[in-house]
């Protein structure tokens, strides 16, 4: 079962603030408990920050999820930029393109507890995580 | 305040204005001479790899000015997600509040003046 989607545009930097304050007000209520929300909003300003530094921009869809009785939110980061040649190497800890500490992919993925991330190089790059409560 | 500064973060920061606050307060430490700097991230909700980079900058940086700096008031949850985030923000001196990271950077200049004195 899905609920509604709400989308956010993810171009500017200040997109990325506005994406954690979405974030968090979504996960506040679902009620999740405050480590639960603080761990969701950090993946979810890792990625945004992805889309709007290395994607050339995007947009991150969230939704309430249910499945076998336990409800979570689930959130889609898009970017239609470069994309990621090596996906396996990237989720290793401390591999960078040469402007962060390489740990965006690998920390969030930690963060969360489904993390898929799919990409093309040269059509972009497609990342789901999912908290459950 | 004395010798030393204190920051408090109280918005949401962006990438821009993270990197503006490095470069603002080591101007600021070499302006003011200060021994020590408190940044109070207690109004923080999170802490992601791009925060957490700029506060170990920032402790590096003042280090090299021979300045201390202690970052206090961390909550609890934030700490909980940084450690599981692979971020230990190494060579950070860290205290509860306000007042106990200004003992420990008094405490720090009293054995630095002491050695000297020797």
């Amino acid at each position: 079962m899905v609920g509604p989607k709400s989308e956010l545009a993810l171009v500017r930097e200040h997109d990325v603030v506005f994406a954690r304050q979405a974030i968090r007000s979504a996960a506040r209520q679902l009620g999740f408990s405050i480590v639960d929300q603080t761990k969701l909003v950090t993946a979810a300003s890792e990625l945004a920050r992805n889309a709007v530094v290395h994607g050339g921009g995007g947009t991150v869809v969230w939704e309430t999820v249910a499945e076998n009785g336990r409800q979570g939110l689930r959130l889609t980061f898009n970017d239609s930029g470069p994309g990621i040649e090596d996906t396996k190497l990237a989720m290793k800890d401390g591999w960078t393109t040469g402007t962060g500490l390489g740990m965006g992919l690998p920390g969030a993925r930690r963060l969360v507890n489904d993390f898929e991330l799919v990409s093309q190089p040269g059509v972009g790059t497609t990342v789901i995580i999912t908290r459950w409560k | 305040m004395g010798q030393f500064l204190l920051v408090t973060i109280q918005v949401d920061m962006d990438d821009r204005i993270a990197i503006q606050l490095q470069e603002d307060l080591t101007t600021m430490i070499e302006k003011t001479h200060a021994r020590g700097v408190l940044i109070d991230i207690s109004a923080l909700e999170i802490v992601d790899s791009f925060i957490g980079r700029m506060i170990s900058n920032i402790s590096a940086m003042s280090r090299i000015l021979d300045a201390g700096t202690v970052l206090v008031g961390m909550q609890p949850a934030v700490a909980i997600t940084l450690v599981e985030l692979g971020l230990t923000l190494q060579g950070v001196m860290t205290a509860l509040n306000v007042e106990r990271g200004m003992a420990m950077l008094t405490a720090s200049q009293d054995s630095k003046n002491g050695r000297a004195k020797k």
